[in-house]
């Protein structure tokens, strides 16, 4: 890309290590101006470290960064915003209870009016036919919006580098539209822009060149526009990609989980009211519930895993019978065995030993507690072979929890609650932060359960996920799930609308589905 | 030279066990010191608290005796500390355990027989643990810190402590002193063979193996780790945060309760105004010092206990005031819980990543 002209970005010979770990080893590209630039990688690839450092979050070891050509040190944040780096980061950093205006405020560097800031602000959302209002409350935005927030905090400081941290993963497809116009529209005007991601048909459709990291190392550096998904997926695990098994025009049972009319106040001011949820999931079948991040998900796993019983016994029922008012242990030896969305601290004790992970959730179906005492021999045989069978990386069934990487970690949990065959599983966000080989292998796993008989449903907010494996979905919005669509007949311009289309009437999603389960 | 914080990337298990004894070491160093500067002589200080009751035989009965109380309520506060409960109050559910079981020998004290002294320990563990329940209704039903509510408890039942002994549970042949009657033949603990060694001593250190089965074996344990641990995870895995609180709390009680009347029908033989002389408190030092196992704690009762019996060795051979051991186990704390970082990071010599790339 040197030809003539003077990168933006220019890394040499990047090197960064940890205790025990090479983050990054050697890493150089350049990044051209205008350009739309993306770094992909698995996790743990090294793409934070690395961009972390050109945001001055880290120094490097050794190796170079040169900036417009010039060599630089980044010492801070601050010195990065100074110098022309933006940054919008995967977990936001909002104040729910402030304004949009108060958010941007406190994240600058300098002092403002808020007259003077609120025209800045509006300068830069009709610039790029943005729509967001700066004296809504965060806590009632989307999101979207709240993404929005943090990009319009960015492009204040007109930034002539933008690095973007995963920034799909919690938008909706027309969100993600949106944000890929605001993106273009930057590029044009000459900012560059650090794309991370690993969703690669996103990357296929957006970006001009992708540099390609692999165990901390550049592996490969090519044109999206002339690869393919599969192919770039390939270079990124270094190896080949397993398709999902799934036999065809697969015959359902009978009804084994029903859930009726459930509803549950929300625990605090910013959790989500669940109400009238109602759907149920035949043997054999994986029900899909999609969604934006935060329309009661979470609260809908809490209630289905027994973690927040409901008031009515009927309102779960797993083969008949009402187990609404029971608690998760109790739940468990009646057939429903969970995953929550967060690994560390709730799934699993980071800090406790696989097998006591294992005896966690395990220990009544497996028979590995005899008058109050654990049989600490069945527990060690049990985690023995959930790390065989579903090849969790790790140095044995005594090493902690939180010495795994996210994907074994997951592979674990997953594996020590098909193991115990359960009638009913909830899985929540089944692969999120997982790499795309674990990810295959817990696909095929969760198809595998259902082809043996069990009802499966899983929450995501990842919709190709939910496409993939589920034969059937509904959708969450605002503490409202929609009616169950057939997956194959529901196009994805219908989810998404379902989505955020109609966000904020909850009435108007239950009717639309309704419609468009009819057509 | 520059030092620099490491974060580990495990938890070190060595320095799990190796910074109770730096922590010790420390004391002693900073003990000396200190003493020293105060115009003592410091290191005879260090060497009369720390090594002679070790050194002297003779002690060796006494360190059994003043260690049992510390063992016992610092294997129940551990129940509680792993769960994240934190009971400071033990100090009153030791006065409360002493006076109930005071309560069952006063109304025995004209009888005989050998069931009096188990319903005296039977009263004692009970009026520690419904003390201790105090605190683990107000946290469970009203989210009141416990830590709060179970330390200005401890000085509600001194004050009922001095209430019956200057009043209703006055010995009437007393010569009008604060303290209840002496307790008869039936009502002591009986002593070991020849010594002076009461039967509590035993007790203690076979109740330290049982929680070490529980804690590690059972089911119950795994839920005080995991409730402590990770509450998220503990309702996931299907336990019940408010009955871990609850078991936690009247555990802590029960064991402190129990420490009590064992002092009382011990080394007391009644019950007197200066019954609470602080075990409730050391025993939190004691807990910590023993990393909540039991086995670190009888260690780490041991420890305390010598410098209990230091401290007044060295009150006559070198003229320290009684505040001295208090002092000593104080630093003992502080140590432990400044070094504690060690665990979870490492230390390093000489700053090798200031202003990263050239």
């Amino acid at each position: 890309m040197s030809d003539g002209v003077t990168s933006r970005l220019e890394l040499t010979g990047i090197t960064k290590s940890f205790p025990g770990v090479l983050a990054n080893d050697d890493v150089s590209f350049s990044v051209a101006p205008g350009t739309i630039h993306a770094l992909l990688g698995e996790n743990g690839a090294g793409k934070s470290t690395l961009v972390k450092m050109i945001y001055g979050i880290m120094h490097p070891d050794a190796g170079e960064i040169r900036f417009d050509g010039k060599p630089v040190q980044v010492a801070n944040p601050k010195a990065a915003r100074a110098m022309g780096v933006g940054m919008v980061f995967q977990h936001f950093s909002l104040f729910e209870a402030m304004t949009v205006l108060e958010n941007i405020a406190l994240g600058l560097d300098e002092a403002v009016s808020y007259s003077e800031l609120e025209s800045r602000i509006r300068a830069v959302l009709e610039q790029y036919h943005l729509h967001l209002d700066p004296h809504r409350t965060v806590a009632t935005l989307s999101v979207g919006e709240r993404q929005r927030i943090e990009i319009v905090r960015a492009l204040l400081l007109t930034p002539q580098l933008l690095i973007m941290d995963e920034p799909t993963s919690v938008l909706t497809p027309q969100e993600v539209a949106q944000l890929f116009d605001t993106l273009r529209a930057l590029a044009k005007r000459g900012c560059s822009i650090l794309y991370i991601s690993h969703k690669l048909h996103e990357i296929v459709e957006l970006c001009d060149k992708a540099t390609i990291l692999r165990g901390g190392k550049v592996v490969a550096e090519c044109d999206p526009k002339k690869e393919s998904s599969r192919s770039m997926a390939e270079m990124m695990i270094g190896g080949s990609l397993k398709e999902i098994e799934k036999a065809e025009g697969r015959s359902f049972g009978a009804e084994r989980f029903v859930v009726a009319d459930l509803s549950l106040p929300a625990d605090d001011e910013f959790g989500t009211t669940l109400r009238n949820i109602t759907f149920s999931v035949r043997a054999g079948e994986i029900f899909g519930v999609a969604g934006v991040a935060g329309n009661g998900q979470n609260e809908l796993l809490l209630a289905l895993s027994g973690e927040r019983p409901v008031p009515f016994s009927d309102a779960v029922k797993i083969d008949g019978t009402p187990v609404g008012m029971l608690g998760a242990d109790a739940r468990r030896r009646h057939g429903l065995c969970a995953v929550p969305e967060e690994r560390n601290g709730h799934g699993a004790v980071p800090g406790f030993s696989l097998i006591d992970n294992a005896i966690l959730t395990a220990r009544n179906r497996k028979n590995m507690v005899n008058w109050g005492v654990i049989n600490s021999r069945l527990a060690e045989r049990y985690t023995d072979e959930v790390i065989h069978t579903f090849a969790v990386k790790t140095t044995g069934a005594s090493s902690p929890a939180g010495s795994l990487s996210g994907g074994n970690l997951q592979k674990f949990i997953m594996g020590r609650e098909i193991m115990q065959a359960p009638e009913v599983l909830v899985v929540s966000q089944p692969t999120w932060g997982v790499d795309a080989g674990a990810a295959a292998a817990i696909h095929q796993e969760i198809v595998d359960l259902a082809a043996r008989g069990s009802a499966v449903v899983v929450i995501s907010q990842d919709l190709d996920e939910l496409l993939a494996i589920s034969d059937t979905l509904a959708v969450m919005n605002e503490g409202v799930l929609s009616r169950s669509l057939k997956v194959g007949e529901a196009s994805v311009d219908e989810i998404g609308l379902l989505m955020g289309g109609v966000h904020g009437d909850p009435e108007a999603t239950r009717e639309y589905a309704g419609a468009a389960h009819v057509a | 030279m520059l030092l620099e914080l490491e974060k580990r990337k495990q938890p070190s298990r060595r320095m799990l066990y190796l910074t109770p004894v730096i922590s010790v070491l420390l004391t002693m160093i900073a003990g000396a010191t200190i003493f020293s500067l105060l115009g003592y002589d410091g290191p005879g200080a260090v060497w009369a608290i720390f090594f002679v009751p070790v050194l002297d035989i003779g002690a060796w009965q006494d360190l059994g005796i003043k260690a049992a109380p510390l063992i016992l309520i610092a294997t129940g506060l551990s129940i509680g500390f792993r769960a994240n409960v934190w009971n400071i109050g033990a100090e009153g559910q030791y006065v409360m355990g002493g006076l109930a079981g005071t309560g069952v020998a006063l109304a025995t004290w004209e009888l005989e027989g050998w069931w009096i002294l188990p319903a005296m320990c039977f009263a004692g563990v009970i009026g520690g643990a419904l003390y201790a329940a105090i605190p683990a209704f107000l946290k469970t039903k009203l989210n009141v810190s416990e830590i709060l509510s179970s330390l200005m408890l401890t000085y509600v039942s001194i004050q009922l402590l001095y209430f019956l002994m200057r009043g209703p549970w006055k010995d009437p042949e007393g010569f009008n002193f604060p303290q209840s009657r002496m307790f008869n033949d039936s009502q002591l603990l009986p002593e070991i063979g020849n010594t002076f060694v009461h039967l509590g001593v035993p007790i203690a250190f076979i109740v330290a193996v049982i929680a070490w089965y529980v804690l590690s074996k059972t089911v119950f344990g795994f839920e005080i780790r995991v409730v402590g641990a990770a509450p998220h995870a503990a309702r996931y895995g299907g336990f019940n945060q408010k009955r871990t609180i609850w078991l936690a709390l009247l555990a802590g009680g029960g064991f402190a309760g129990f420490a009590g009347i064992l002092e009382a029908a011990g080394p007391y033989g009644q019950m007197v105004p200066q019954f609470p002389t602080g075990y409730g408190f050391t025993a939190i030092i004691v807990a910590f010092l023993g990393r909540l196992h039991p086995a670190g704690i009888v260690l780490g009762a041991l420890i305390l206990a010598i410098s209990y019996v230091g401290g007044e060795i060295a009150q006559s051979s070198i003229g320290l005031p009684n505040a001295a051991s208090g002092l000593f186990q104080a630093m003992m704390l502080f140590f432990l819980l400044a070094t504690d970082i060690l665990v979870t990071y490492r230390l390093r010599f000489g700053g090798a990543r200031s202003g990263g790339a050239a």
